[in-house]
C-alpha cells in the first residue's frame, strides 16, 4: 500500500486550488459514471420491460434460506476445501521433489526434473482434469472426479512449487553455499542443509499465494461433475429456476475465502524474512524457464538496483541469482541479458570523485635510511 | 499408428487449436485494452477512478475462471438476455471471449504495474519538472518505459490466458480442445493416453515460441539503467 502511494504521488504535483477543483469535478464525474453503471445492472435485474425481473424476492430467498445453505453452499464448499487442502498438501511435496530434483548436481535427475515440471506446467489443468477423470472411470476408482481434480491440481501447482523452490534457492546470497562449501559439506549437503530450508522461508509467502490459485481452479472440477460449491449452487438454481442468484452467492463465497487467503499472503512475508537470506516476497517472481538459464526477471533485477545498500554506491553485481544459481559460464553475458550493462556510465565509478582515504603518514624509507645513515655516520665519527 | 491418423481425419483437432487460438488473441486484444485503462484509472489523481480500478482488480483476483465463465452463459445470456450473435456457436465464443477478456485485464493490470516499479521516480519527477502534466507524462514518459519493464509478466499473462481458453468449455464453447478431447476420449476409451497426448503436446508446441519470444524481447527491450 504504501509502494502504491509514493507511485502514484510522484506522477502528479501536489495540486493547487485549480487543481483541486479539476480533481473534485472529475470526481464527481467518476462517481456518477459509477452510479450510472449500478443503476444500468440494476435496471437491467429489475422488472420488465428494460429489465428481466431478477430481483424478485422469490428467487433470492431460496438462494439465501437455511436449507440452501445446509443442504447446497455449505457440502458444496466442504468439497471444494477438501479437494484444495488434498492438492495443497500434494503440490508442496511434488514441487519439493522435483524442485530439489531441479538443483542436484546431477545431470540426469536434472533433466529428468526440468522435464516433468515443464510438461506440468505447460498443460493446461483442465486437459489434466479431463484426462485423469476419464481415465479413473474406465480404471473403476471410486469418486473419479475427486481424485481427478485433486491430481490435477497437484501436478500443475506441484509444478510451481517446484519453480518457486528453484527461484527461492537461487536467490539466497552465493555466499550462503560458498560458506557451506568451505565447512566441507558437499553439495547436495549444502543443498540440503543450508539452502532449502532457507528457500522455503522465503517462498512461503509466494506459496500462500499460489494457495489462492489451487482454490479457485478447484471450480474447474465442476465441469468434470465434481459436486464442489460451484456444481452444488448450479444444482440449487436449476432446482428454483433461481441460477442467476445462486451464482451470484457462490461468488461471494469464493471471493471472501480467496481474499482471506491473498490478506494472509500479503502479510507473510515481513514474518518470514526474519529466518531466511533470501528475499521473503508475495508475488511469486514468475520465472521463466525457458532459455534464461539464470531465471532472472527484470522487475526483480530492477527492484535490486535501485538498492543501495549501507548508503554505499550502486553495486557493480547482482548478488543474488534469481532463478537457478547455475550459471557459472558465461556469466558477463547472462548478467547483460538480465537488464545490467556494466559499461553503462552510471555504474561505473567516477575516476573523478573517488575520495582516497588519508592514510597515517609513514616515515620515508629514504630519509630513515639517511637518517640511519647520518646516525652510522655519526657513529663513525 | 494408422488409428491415431485415423483420429486425425475423423475429428478437427487442428481446428480445435484454431477455436483456442481465436479466443485468446480476442481476449488478448480487449484484456490488453481494458488493463491499460484499469492501469491509467489506478495511477490517476482522481481517488473514484483509482477505486474503482482497485475493486476490478481485487475481484477478479480472487474470484474462480469458471464461475465467470458459467455465469457468462447461464447468468449473463440465459437470464439477463446478453446477446452477441443469433448463432448459437458465434454467440457463446463471444461470451466466451467477454469472459476471458473481463478476468485477464485484472492481470494485465497488475502485471503493467509491476512494470512500472522497474521505472525510476528521476523519470516522474524529470518529467514533471519539464512541466508535463498527468496525462503527458504516463503516456509519453512513464508508460512506454513500463510496457518495455513487463514484457515478461505480459507473456506470463498470456500464456495462462492461452490455458485458460480452456476453460471455454464451461461457457458452451464445445469445438474448442478440452470439450473436443473429452468427446474423443468417450469414443475411443483405448487410445485415452496417445489422445492426451497428442493434445497435451500441440499445448506445448504453442507455448514454447511464446516464452521464446517474451524472454528474448523482454532482453531485448530492458531498459539498461
Amino acid at each position: 500500500m504504501d509502494n502504491n502511494q509514493t507511485e502514484t504521488s510522484v506522477l502528479f504535483d501536489e495540486p493547487g486550488p485549480r487543481g483541486k477543483r479539476n480533481i473534485r469535478i472529475a470526481n464527481w464525474i467518476g462517481g456518477i459514471v459509477v452510479v450510472a453503471l449500478a443503476v444500468l445492472i440494476l435496471m437491467r435485474l429489475h422488472n420488465p420491460p428494460d429489465g428481466e425481473n431478477q430481483l424478485d424476492w422469490q428467487l433470492w430467498l431460496p438462494a439465501l434460506d437455511f436449507e440452501a445453505w445446509t443442504d447446497f453452499y455449505l457440502p458444496g464448499l466442504w468439497m471444494t476445501i477438501k479437494a484444495a487442502a488434498v492438492a495443497v498438501v500434494g503440490s508442496m511435496i511434488f514441487g519439493l521433489l522435483f524442485g530439489i530434483g531441479r538443483l542436484l548436481p546431477s545431470n540426469i535427475l536434472k533433466g529428468v526434473s526440468s522435464v516433468i515440471v515443464e510438461f506440468c506446467r505447460a498443460v493446461p489443468v483442465l486437459m489434466f482434469m479431463i484426462f485423469f477423470w476419464r481415465f479413473f472411470a474406465f480404471a473403476g476408482v471410486k469418486g473419479a472426479s475427486y481424485w481427478a481434480v485433486v491430481l490435477a491440481l497437484i501436478l500443475y501447482n506441484g509444478s510451481v512449487v517446484a519453480e518457486l523452490v528453484r527461484s527461492g534457492v537461487g536467490n539466497l546470497p552465493g555466499g550462503q553455499r560458498e560458506a557451506s562449501l568451505a565447512l566441507g559439506l558437499t553439495r547436495t549437503q549444502s543443498l540440503m542443509k543450508i539452502e532449502v530450508p532457507q528457500a522455503l522461508y522465503a517462498m512461503l509467502p509466494a506459496a500462500v499465494t499460489q494457495l489462492v490459485v489451487v482454490l479457485k481452479d478447484t471450480a474447474l472440477g465442476s465441469i468434470i461433475m465434481y459436486t464442489d460449491l460451484l456444481q452444488e449452487s448450479r444444482r440449487l438454481g436449476s432446482m428454483y429456476f433461481n441460477i442467476l442468484q445462486t451464482l451470484v452467492v457462490a461468488g461471494v463465497i469464493y471471493f471472501i475465502v480467496c481474499w482471506m487467503l491473498s490478506e494472509l499472503a500479503e502479510w507473510l512475508p515481513s514474518r518470514m524474512q526474519t529466518r531466511t537470506a533470501a528475499p521473503a516476497e508475495a508475488e511469486p517472481m514468475a520465472p521463466i524457464a525457458i532459455m534464461d538459464a539464470s531465471n532472472v526477471n527484470q522487475i526483480a533485477v530492477a527492484k535490486e538496483l535501485g538498492e543501495d545498500h549501507y548508503g554505499g554506491a550502486p553495486r557493480r553485481y547482482h548478488v543474488r541469482h534469481r532463478g537457478s544459481n547455475a550459471t557459472a559460464r558465461g556469466w558477463r553475458k547472462d548478467r547483460y541479458m538480465q537488464g545490467y550493462d556494466p559499461n553503462h556510465p552510471d555504474i561505473l565509478p567516477d575516476q573523478h570523485h573517488i575520495e582516497l582515504p588519508e592514510f597515517p603518514e609513514l616515515p620515508h624509507p629514504k630519509s630513515s635510511k639517511t637518517k640511519k645513515d647520518d646516525k652510522g655516520d655519526k657513529d663513525k665519527q | 499408428m494408422s488409428e491415431f491418423l485415423q483420429l486425425f481425419t475423423q475429428y478437427n483437432i487442428i481446428g480445435a487449436f484454431w477455436v483456442n487460438i481465436q479466443l485468446t488473441l480476442w481476449s488478448a486484444l480487449f484484456s490488453l485494452i481494458l488493463g491499460v485503462l484499469l492501469l491509467m484509472m489506478r495511477i490517476s489523481p482522481i481517488s473514484s477512478l483509482r477505486g474503482l480500478a482497485g475493486a476490478y482488480v481485487e475481484f477478479f483476483k480472487n474470484m474462480p475462471l469458471t464461475i465467470i465463465m458459467v455465469f457468462m452463459v447461464l447468468g449473463a445470456y440465459a437470464q439477463l438476455k446478453l446477446t452477441f450473435s443469433d448463432k448459437f456457436v458465434v454467440n457463446f465464443f463471444w461470451l466466451a471471449v467477454t469472459g476471458l477478456s473481463l478476468y485477464t485485464a485484472a492481470f494485465v493490470c497488475e502485471s503493467l504495474r509491476s512494470g512500472m516499479n522497474t521505472v525510476p521516480l528521476g523519470q516522474a519527477e524529470a518529467a514533471r519538472a519539464l512541466g508535463l502534466g498527468f496525462f503527458q507524462s504516463a503516456t509519453e514518459v512513464i508508460l512506454p518505459q513500463a510496457f518495455r519493464g513487463s514484457v515478461a509478466p505480459l507473456g506470463n499473462t498470456l500464456i495462462a490466458l492461452l490455458k485458460n481458453s480452456t476453460v471455454a468449455a464451461a461457457a458452451s464453447v464445445a469445438t474448442e480442445t478440452s470439450s473436443l478431447m473429452s468427446t474423443m476420449i468417450e469414443f475411443h476409451a483405448n487410445s485415452i493416453v496417445g489422445i492426451f497426448l497428442i493434445f497435451a503436446l500441440g499445448y506445448i508446441i504453442l507455448i514454447i515460441p511464446i516464452g521464446l519470444l517474451t524472454t528474448a524481447l523482454s532482453n531485448k527491450l530492458a531498459v539498461r539503467r
